[in-house]
C-alpha cells in the first residue's frame, strides 16, 4: 500500500511498491489522461511531474512516490486553462493528441526552468517526448506562446 | 460511438451511461478530478438520453449523415477514424456549409461499425474526396427541405427565402431551424439517386468550406480526457497480455510452462488461442487481473514453439528475392505497359540504369495495438482504435464461430493510426481471447508485442532505366518494383489486374505511374513472395507513393544530370501534358501541368539556382500524392547540410507547395501536410529497421531511431488556389520529401544516395567513391 498525493488530493494505491506508477494511476486510480508509449521511458506519453519535476512514470515504482505531490495532466490546472493548454487550443497543435498529456507536461516544467526558452532549451527538454503525427513544429510555437503569455502575465 | 460538439457546453451533461456499463474505474470519479460530464469522453461510453433531446419523431433526419433536433442541434455521423486529421471537423464543415447550418450548433459523432455506414474505411487520404460529393448534397438536401418547410410557417414561397446560419429567411423575418424542426412534418427523406442530382453551391458561395474553425477533438486532446482504446474499461474485466510466437505463420505451441508466473500476484492463467480465421497463429494470452500482473506474468511464463520456416529469413534474403524477381522478365505484373520500350532501350542514343532501395520500416504508432473485447446479450463488442471497421467482422466471424451481424467494433480515438490500424488484426486475439477465458477481456500489448506483431512497410528494390533518342529526347522509360504486398494478404479484393492479367497491388505500385511524358513507358509490379511468408506486409502512411518517388524522383535528378540539363526544367520539360497526361474531369482536371505548377513554385520559392553556402544543397522533387485517380499535386525543396566527416545530414528547411483543389479546413490541411513532410523526413533519415531470423530487429525507441525535436527543420507550406475537387492531404506531403533530401545531399556533396534510411555511414561511404 502506497500513500501519496494526486492532484492534490490524498490516495493510496493497492498495487505492489515496484509497480509502475503510470499503471497504478491509469488503471488502479483510474486517470486515464497520462499514455503508454514505449515502456522504457524514452518516448515521454507518461510523463508526470512528481514535487514539480517531470517523470517517466512508466518506470517509476509506485513505492518511491509515497508521501509525494504528483500532478498528472488533469491535474495540472484546475480548469483545464494552464497557458500552455490554451496554446496548444489556439494554435491547435494535437493530431491524434496521444502523446500531448506528456508533451504538455514536459512543457510546463520547461518553462519552470526556463521562462523564456530558445530554441535550443526547447530542442534539448523536449528531446524525449515523440510525437509521431510530428507536431513538433507547433509545439515549439505554442511553446513560445506560453511563455510570451506567461511572462505578461507576470509583469501585470 | 463518441461525440463532439462545437457548443462550449458540452452535450455530456445529458448523457447517461450505457446500461451494460463502462465504468469510469472508482477513484478518478469519487476523488472529483474527472471531468467526465464536461467531455466528449464521456459522449463516447455513453448514449444520448432522451432529455432535452427530441423524440425520434421529431427529429429532422433527412439521409443517415445527420439529423436536426427541436433546439437546432446538428449531429453528423462520422464514420472515419479521428487519428489526427480532424476529420469529423472537415467532414462536418462540408456538410453544414450546405445545410446553411449555425456551426455553433453542429457536433459530431464518430460511429459504432454497421453495415448501413457502407465501407468504414480511413486510409488513401480519401476521405475528404470521397465525403465531399455524399456529404455537401446531403447538407444541400436538408436545406431545400428546410427552406420548404420555414416558408409555409413564415406563409411565404419558398422562392423568396433563403437559409442562413440556421435560419430561413424571407423579407426581414426568419424562423430557425430547430423551430422548423418542431412545428413542421418533416418525414422527407432522399434516397441516393435524388441526393446525386441535388445541386451543390458554387464556390463562392461557400462560407465554412476554405475557412478555419477550431477542430471539435482538440479540446479533449489537451486536458487528458480524449478516449483512446487503450482507456476502454467494462466492468468485471480482465487484462491479458500475448507471447507473441517467433513467425507470424505456422508457429505452434508445444508447451506452456507458466510455474513461475504463479507466483506474480493478480495472475489467472495462460492459454493458447485457437484462431481458425489464420490470424494469430501459435498466440498465446496471459491473463491476470491487472495489466502490470499480465504483463509480468508473461515474461515469466515459458513457451516453446515449433516455427515456421520464416525463423531464418534476414532482410538481405529479402531484398535478393526482389532481386531475382525484377531480373525474370517473365514475372509481375504489368501496370503500364506501353509497346516499343525494348526498342527504345536497344536503340538508345544514352540511357541509364539505377538500382534503389528501402529498408523494412515500423509504424510505431504511440499507442500499442490494444482491444478490449466482450459478449453481451449475443453481440460480440470490440472496443478499439481501428482504421477500417468494415474489413473485421466476417474475419471476427470466422475466429469466433459468430454470426458476423453480431460484431461490433466501437468508436474510440487512435493514438496513430498511420496505417497501422487499417489491419484489424489485433481484435482478433481479443476476441478469441474473452471467448476462451469467458469474461471481458482487455489486451494490452507492450511495446516490443507491438513491433513484433507490427505490420511493417515492406523492404523494396526497384529498378529503373531511361532512354533519350538521337535528337536528346526521353524515348522510354521503365519502372520496375517489387516488395511484400499488404492489400494481397489483406483485401485481395482490391487488387486489379495489369495488362497481362496478372493482379497487382495497387499500393505497393501507385507513384511508379507517374504523369511525366516518356515516351515509351512501362511499370511492373513484382509481388515479394518471401517477405508476405516472413511478416504481414502493411500500409503505411503514403504507402507505395512513399517509396516508389523515393526512386522515381531521385531517378529523375539522376537521369537530369545525365542529360545535362537542370533537373527542375528536366521535369517540367516531361511534365507536358500530353496524352493520357492531360488529366480528366472531375479529379484530375489540368493533369500534369498542374504538378509543373506547384513544382515551379516550389522552386521559386525555395531560391532554385542561387547559390548556396559550402555543403549546403538544395533538393527538389514533385509527385502527385497518392494515385493517378485521385492526384494531389506536391512540390517538395529541401535544403540540406551535409557534414563530410561525419556524414551526418542536417535538413535545415523544407518547402512544400501542393494543389489539392479546394482546401476544406486550411489549417487541419498545413497540419496534415506539415505532418506528413516530417514523415517524409524521417524514414528519409532516422526510420528503418530490417528483418533478422523472421523478427524486426528493433523492438522499441531504444534501437529504433525516430524524428525528435531537435531533428525538426523549418517547414514551409503553400497550397494553390484552387476551386477544383478536393484531394486528399493526409499522405501527399510525406511522398517527395526522402528523394527531395537525397537529391539535396547530391547537391551538397556529388554523392548520390540510392537506400533509405540515408545514414551517415552511407554518405561517408557515397562521399568516398569516385564521382
Amino acid at each position: 500500500m502506497t500513500t501519496f498525493n494526486l492532484n492534490g488530493h490524498t490516495v493510496s494505491a493497492g498495487s505492489p511498491d515496484d509497480a509502475p506508477l503510470l499503471w497504478v494511476i491509469r488503471d488502479e486510480l483510474g486517470l486515464t489522461g497520462t499514455k503508454f508509449g514505449c515502456g522504457i521511458g524514452m518516448c515521454g506519453a507518461c510523463t508526470v511531474h512528481i514535487e514539480g519535476r517531470a517523470t517517466r512514470s512508466c518506470i517509476t515504482p509506485v513505492g518511491a512516490v509515497a508521501g509525494a505531490n504528483v500532478t498528472t495532466i488533469e491535474g495540472l490546472d484546475p480548469d483545464g486553462r494552464h497557458p500552455l493548454q490554451m496554446a496548444w487550443l489556439e494554435l491547435q497543435v494535437p493530431q491524434c493528441g496521444y502523446c500531448q498529456s506528456g508533451q504538455i507536461m514536459q512543457a510546463a516544467t520547461l518553462l519552470r526552468d526556463y521562462p523564456n526558452p530558445t530554441d535550443r532549451d526547447i530542442n534539448a527538454v523536449m528531446a524525449g517526448s515523440v510525437c509521431r503525427c510530428m507536431t513538433y513544429v507547433r509545439i515549439r510555437k505554442a511553446i513560445k506562446l506560453a511563455a510570451e503569455r506567461m511572462a505578461g502575465a507576470n509583469r501585470s | 460511438m463518441m461525440s463532439l460538439a462545437s457548443q462550449e457546453s458540452r452535450p455530456g451533461s445529458d448523457l447517461t451511461r450505457r446500461n451494460f456499463l463502462i465504468t469510469m474505474l472508482g477513484a478518478g470519479v469519487m476523488l472529483g478530478y474527472a471531468r467526465w460530464p464536461l467531455n466528449a469522453a464521456a459522449a463516447m461510453l455513453s448514449t444520448p438520453n432522451t432529455e432535452p433531446h427530441s423524440a425520434p419523431e421529431q427529429l429532422f433526419e433527412p439521409t443517415i449523415w445527420y439529423e436536426i433536433d427541436r433546439s437546432g442541434t446538428v449531429t453528423i455521423n462520422i464514420i472515419r477514424a479521428e487519428m489526427g486529421q480532424h476529420v469529423g471537423t472537415a467532414l462536418a464543415r462540408i456538410l453544414a456549409d450546405e445545410l446553411e447550418a449555425d456551426w455553433g450548433k453542429v457536433r459530431v459523432v464518430s460511429v459504432d461499425s454497421a453495415p448501413k455506414w457502407g465501407d468504414m474505411i480511413t486510409g488513401g487520404s480519401w476521405s475528404v474526396w470521397q465525403g465531399f460529393p455524399v456529404l455537401s448534397r446531403a447538407g444541400a438536401a436538408g436545406r431545400i427541405t428546410l427552406i420548404e418547410e420555414g416558408a409555409k410557417l413564415l406563409g411565404v414561397p419558398a422562392s423568396s427565402c433563403t437559409a442562413h446560419n440556421g435560419a430561413v429567411n424571407a423579407g426581414g423575418r426568419s424562423v430557425l431551424y430547430g423551430e422548423i424542426v418542431a412545428r413542421s412534418d418533416l418525414r422527407r427523406t432522399f434516397t441516393s439517386e435524388q441526393l446525386q442530382n441535388i445541386p451543390i453551391k458554387a464556390p463562392h458561395q461557400r462560407r465554412l468550406i476554405g475557412r478555419d474553425a477550431l477542430a471539435l477533438d482538440v479540446p479533449s486532446k489537451v486536458d487528458g480526457n480524449g478516449k483512446y482504446g487503450l482507456d476502454a474499461v467494462v466492468e468485471g474485466m480482465v487484462y491479458t497480455r500475448p507471447k507473441v510466437p517467433p513467425t507470424r505463420y505456422h508457429s505452434k505451441v508445444v508447451s506452456i510452462d507458466d510455474s513461475a508466473a504463479k507466483h506474480v500476484p493478480g495472475y489467472l492463467k495462460s492459454l493458447a488461442l485457437d484462431d481458425p480465421s489464420g490470424t494469430v497463429p501459435g498466440w498465446v494470452m496471459v491473463f491476470a487481473e491487472s495489466f502490470i500482473a499480465a504483463s509480468r506474468a508473461a515474461d515469466l511464463v515459458r513457451v516453446t514453439w515449433s516455427s515456421g520456416k520464416a525463423a531464418t529469413v534476414s532482410e538481405a534474403n529479402i531484398q535478393n528475392r526482389s532481386v531475382e524477381l525484377i531480373a525474370d522478365p517473365k514475372t509481375g505484373s504489368l501496370v503500364v505497359d506501353d509497346p516499343g520500350v525494348d526498342a527504345a532501350l536497344a536503340s538508345a542514343k544514352r540511357k541509364i540504369e539505377r538500382t534503389y532501395t528501402t529498408s523494412t520500416v515500423m509504424h510505431f504508432a504511440l499507442e500499442p495495438v490494444n482491444a478490449l473485447a466482450f459478449e453481451k446479450d449475443g453481440i460480440f463488442e470490440i472496443h478499439t482504435g481501428n482504421q477500417w471497421p468494415s474489413l473485421m467482422p466476417p474475419i471476427l466471424a470466422k475466429a469466433l464461430g459468430w454470426n458476423q451481424e453480431k460484431i461490433v467494433l466501437r468508436s474510440y480515438l487512435l493514438g496513430g493510426g498511420f496505417g497501422r490500424r487499417l489491419d484489424g488484426d489485433y481484435t482478433v486475439p481479443a476476441a478469441l481471447a474473452a471467448k476462451a477465458f469467458g469474461r471481458p477481456v482487455k489486451m494490452v500489448c507492450t511495446r516490443a508485442d507491438d513491433m513484433h506483431f507490427d505490420c511493417p512497410r515492406s523492404a523494396s528494390t526497384q529498378v529503373l532505366r531511361m532512354a533519350w533518342g538521337d535528337d536528346g529526347r526521353v524515348t522510354a522509360m521503365e519502372h520496375d518494383a517489387a516488395a511484400g504486398w499488404p492489400t494481397a494478404v489483406m483485401a485481395p479484393f482490391l487488387m486489379p489486374k495489369g495488362t497481362n492479367g496478372v493482379l497487382f497491388d495497387p499500393f505497393s505500385i501507385s507513384g511508379a505511374d507517374h504523369w511525366y511524358t516518356v515516351g515509351a513507358q512501362r511499370v511492373r509490379a513484382l509481388r515479394n513472395d518471401l517477405a508476405e511468408q516472413t511478416f504481414r506486409p502493411g500500409w503505411l502512411r503514403s504507402v507505395s507513393a512513399g517509396w516508389t518517388n523515393w526512386a522515381l524522383e531521385s531517378f529523375m535528378d539522376e537521369a537530369a544530370h545525365a542529360a545535362g540539363v537542370d533537373p527542375v526544367q528536366f521535369r517540367l520539360q516531361l511534365l507536358n501534358g500530353a496524352g493520357r497526361n492531360a488529366g480528366s474531369a472531375p479529379n484530375s482536371v489540368g493533369g500534369a501541368h498542374r504538378q509543373a505548377a506547384v513544382l515551379a513554385r516550389a522552386a521559386e520559392k525555395a531560391g532554385w539556382g542561387k547559390p548556396t553556402p559550402k555543403d549546403v544543397g538544395l533538393g527538389i522533387a514533385t509527385t502527385f500524392g497518392q494515385e493517378r485517380r485521385m492526384p494531389t499535386w506536391t512540390a517538395c525543396a529541401a535544403r540540406v547540410h551535409v557534414d563530410r566527416t561525419t556524414g551526418r545530414v542536417t535538413v535545415e528547411k523544407l518547402t512544400l507547395v501542393i494543389d489539392a483543389g479546394t482546401i476544406v479546413h486550411p489549417d487541419g490541411a498545413e497540419a496534415q501536410v506539415e505532418g506528413g513532410a516530417l514523415w517524409g523526413l524521417s524514414m528519409a533519415l532516422h526510420e528503418g529497421s530490417e528483418f533478422v531470423n523472421g523478427q524486426p530487429k528493433d523492438t522499441n525507441l531504444d534501437t529504433y531511431r525516430v524524428l525528435r525535436m531537435g531533428d525538426v527543420p523549418e517547414v514551409e507550406v503553400e497550397f494553390l488556389p484552387s476551386t477544383e475537387v478536393p484531394v486528399g492531404l493526409g499522405e501527399p506531403g510525406t511522398t517527395p520529401v526522402a528523394p527531395a533530401i537525397g537529391n539535396a545531399i547530391f547537391a551538397a556533396t556529388g554523392a548520390r544516395l540510392r537506400h533509405l534510411p540515408i545514414r551517415p555511414e552511407a554518405v561517408r561511404e557515397a562521399l568516398a567513391r569516385p564521382a
